[in-house]
């Protein structure tokens, strides 16, 4: 590859915790989680379970997004973030010149607006306002965002689960490599919908109560939403273009745990062979990862298989870990990419995050993750996003030499 | 870089599984639904968890299955699949359970199930193939993509057996819902007749087309090639024909190479017209044919294109009803075009190898 190594030269987020980047750094800094009630839309369920709610509504969304408030929230976070991201790197003006794709990942697609079209369309298959259903795809909101930001080289959206955005992120490093994009914005996005929060309650994992990741008394998952992306170039362009790179994409895994459509293998096989893969392809050893970002969704199944691949793939050289979870709550499609953006900043500023409300670790492992903020020297952050269907991502980031 | 078809299985509207011809026959609908002529599921998945799974799954798994089994290939070391609607009967089946009950007492297994990647994750379950996984879903990109992600993990794994399909599927609800945005034909009494009979509207379709594929030279094998795969979202006439070069460039290709195009033309006379004016433009020497007639029109279509484009290099013959203009060439090089609904604009090229 006459590209050299991939870049990460621009980075937007939006969540429970911030709109912007600033935003999700100082919320992390201070500790202050986003986890609260819910007030975006009617539920059953409103007063019994609390999410990450992003604080903006549609029209707000529409309006700092200069776009239409009738697009789906999906696509209208996934914009916001896009956007911020594509600034970031001081790619804007070259997106019609450059051969850039859109890599987006995301669940739900135009859910929430389509529980609002099937009530009326029940009663009568004539009624329902077609608006609401137009933008169900999942792809439709990858689509909408090209259209606002003009990319056009390549255009496409990953849906597996609760990995998706990391998936995105390993094929625009990919497609780069091959030479055959210059640019790549990359992430996932997804909003909060009746549809899953219906869909983890009927599951029963989830938590009436703030989530404590990796705490021995954890009762589940909180649902929440938001979305990141990151903008990939390679070094030539870096280099070319006068691009600032925040982050080396230095290595990543796909791999699948093959045990149970909904649960992962109590030794964590799929977790720790991605992590495994991801460390062979950097070309580094566990003793080099600074910090880990768990996946840590809370639930009493994915925090113990995933310690435990953790604990046997890390053993003595475990770096400081956390999940973020606790702040953003689980944001599905577009965890990924909401992660792989707080790894950049961990590496730009140097410092680790604190997982919220932990107090007791875990009996089988005995696990304590990282409790206060703090600045230490950081190399290498690695990131983890597992989802349903077995799928495993790990991704690591480097500090650009 | 080119890809081997190792082997295929494919569910369609037409019958095209446990038979080595090239359509003997044409399958005739009477409705805009063009569903998949299935097999006894019995044969290829155990009853127990036959049970759970509803229809796109059992497309999916099937098939997957028939691709390994015609490969003499057990387990492959990736799995890659496009979908453009997902899992759309578990979808709809949670999501009008949420509000009859009033999100109450909800049985969880179609929301497990409704996610798109429970097709591949069911493969990767049932095979135990603890590789690479990954569900692409991009309209009619969504197949597309799953083979350009074969074609870059083929580069860097060559060694590897990647399973790879598109799978659709028709719900009742899902079609009355298209309906009402007035993409189908409103009177066509022959699906055969879709591109005889000028009208507004195409014919829906589904299916599920796997293919194990493998960059390495196999012993036996099909003797057909993946050369290369575009997808153009919303090109200009200039930017497609400048594509389809590349695309041809990349395999030391020349237009007048190409023997036939399958032109992905949906029977809706108002988008066929640029359809067929950019491939008799861009290949003014090649036979071109139709499939969407035979398929109906969903996302992954491209992957029946793809099947029908191996037996036609297999067979050196194209049946008569899928040729739009015969230039009775030879059948070693293939374009599959298609302009899915003028917007979704993607290019497929085959070769005999």
């Amino acid at each position: 590859m006459t590209a050299g190594p991939i870049h990460i030269v621009g980075t937007g987020v939006i969540s429970a915790i911030g709109n912007t980047l600033a935003d999700n750094l100082q919320s992390l800094q201070q500790g202050r989680s986003g986890i609260g009630r819910i007030t975006l839309f009617d539920t059953v369920h409103r007063e019994t379970l609390p999410v990450g709610e992003v604080k903006l509504t549609n029209n707000i969304l529409a309006f700092r997004t200069k776009s239409k408030k009738t697009l789906s929230r999906t696509t209208l976070l996934g914009l916001h973030a896009a956007q911020e991201a594509i600034d970031q790197s001081g790619l804007r003006d070259r997106l019609s010149t450059l051969r850039v794709g859109l890599i987006s990942a995301t669940t739900v697609g135009g859910m929430d607006r389509t529980e609002n079209f099937f009530p009326a369309f029940l009663q009568d298959i004539l009624k329902g306002r077609l608006r609401d259903v137009v933008d169900h795809a999942c792809g439709r909101s990858t689509e909408r965002i090209a259209d606002a930001t003009g990319i056009r080289g390549f255009v496409t959206t990953i849906n597996t689960a609760c990995s998706s955005s990391v998936n995105a992120i390993q094929l625009g490093a990919r497609l780069i490599a091959a030479g055959q994009l210059d640019v790549v914005v990359a992430g996932g996005t997804d909003a909060l919908t009746r549809f899953t929060l219906n869909g983890f309650n009927s599951l029963m994992i989830l938590d009436p109560a703030p989530c404590r990741p990796f705490d021995a008394g954890r009762k589940g998952l909180n649902l929440g939403e938001g979305a990141g992306f990151v903008v990939l170039a390679p070094a030539s362009l870096c280099a070319a273009e006068r691009l600032t790179p925040l982050a080396t994409v230095s290595g990543f895994a796909n791999t699948n745990d093959a045990f149970h459509q909904t649960a992962s293998s109590p030794e964590g096989r799929g977790s720790f062979a991605a992590m495994e893969k991801a460390l062979a392809m950097a070309n580094l050893t566990a003793a080099d990862i600074g910090y880990i970002n768990l996946h840590g969704t809370g639930t009493l199944n994915n925090d113990l298989s995933e310690g435990t691949a953790v604990k046997r793939l890390f053993g003595e050289a475990l770096p400081p870990i956390s999940s973020t979870k606790a702040y953003t709550g689980h944001t599905l499609g577009a965890s990924g990419g909401v992660e792989a953006v707080f790894s950049v900043l961990a590496l730009r500023e140097q410092c680790v995050f604190p997982n919220l409300r932990f107090e007791t670790p875990m009996p089988e492992l005995g696990l304590v993750p990282q409790r206060t903020f703090e600045r230490r020297p950081l190399r290498h952050v690695m990131s983890n996003s597992f989802g349903f269907g077995g799928n495993c991502s790990s991704i690591i980031f480097s500090k650009p030499v | 870089m080119s890809l081997y078809i190792l082997g295929m299985g494919n569910l369609s509207p037409q019958k095209t599984w446990e038979d080595e011809t090239l359509l003997s026959q044409a399958f005739d609908y009477q409705n805009q639904m063009l569903t998949s002529i299935e097999p006894d599921y019995e044969q290829w998945i155990a009853p127990q968890q036959l049970r759970r799974m509803s229809r796109i799954i059992k497309m999916g798994v099937t098939a997957a299955k028939m691709a390994l089994q015609d490969a003499g290939v057990e387990v492959p070391d990736a799995i890659i699949t496009g979908t453009g609607y997902g899992c759309m009967a578990d979808t709809n089946s949670f999501l009008i359970r949420m509000i009859e009950n009033q999100e109450q007492a909800l049985n969880p297994t179609p929301f497990m199930q409704s996610t798109h990647n429970t097709i591949g994750s069911q493969i990767a379950l049932l095979l135990q193939c603890q590789g690479y996984n990954q569900t692409y879903t991009q309209e009619s990109f969504s197949f597309e993509t799953a083979l350009i992600d074969a074609l870059l993990h083929g580069a860097e794994n060559p060694g590897q057996q990647i399973l790879v399909g598109g799978v659709d599927e028709i719900t009742e609800l899902s079609h009355v819902i298209q309906s009402r945005f007035g993409i189908f034909r409103r009177s066509l009494r022959s699906s055969l007749d879709l591109f005889r009979k000028p009208g507004k509207g195409t014919v829906n379709g589904e299916g599920a087309a796997y293919f194990l594929l493998s960059a390495q030279r196999p012993e036996r094998g099909r003797r057909v090639c993946l050369e290369g795969v575009r997808t153009l979202y919303k090109p200009s006439q200039e930017t497609l024909l400048a594509e389809t070069e590349q695309l041809l460039k990349a395999s030391n290709l020349r237009r007048q190479d190409i023997d036939i195009v399958l032109s992905g033309n949906s029977g809706d006379t108002r988008l066929d017209a640029a359809a067929t004016a950019f491939c008799k433009a861009a290949f003014p020497s090649s036979s071109i044919g139709l499939f969407k007639h035979l398929s109906g029109e969903f996302p992954t279509a491209s992957a029946f294109a793809l099947w029908l484009s191996t037996r036609i290099i297999e067979h050196h013959h194209v049946p008569d009803f899928v040729i739009y203009r015969d230039l009775s060439r030879p059948m070693r090089n293939i374009i599959i075009y298609n302009p899915y609904f003028g917007t979704h604009h993607s290019l497929l090229l085959i070769r005999a190898c």
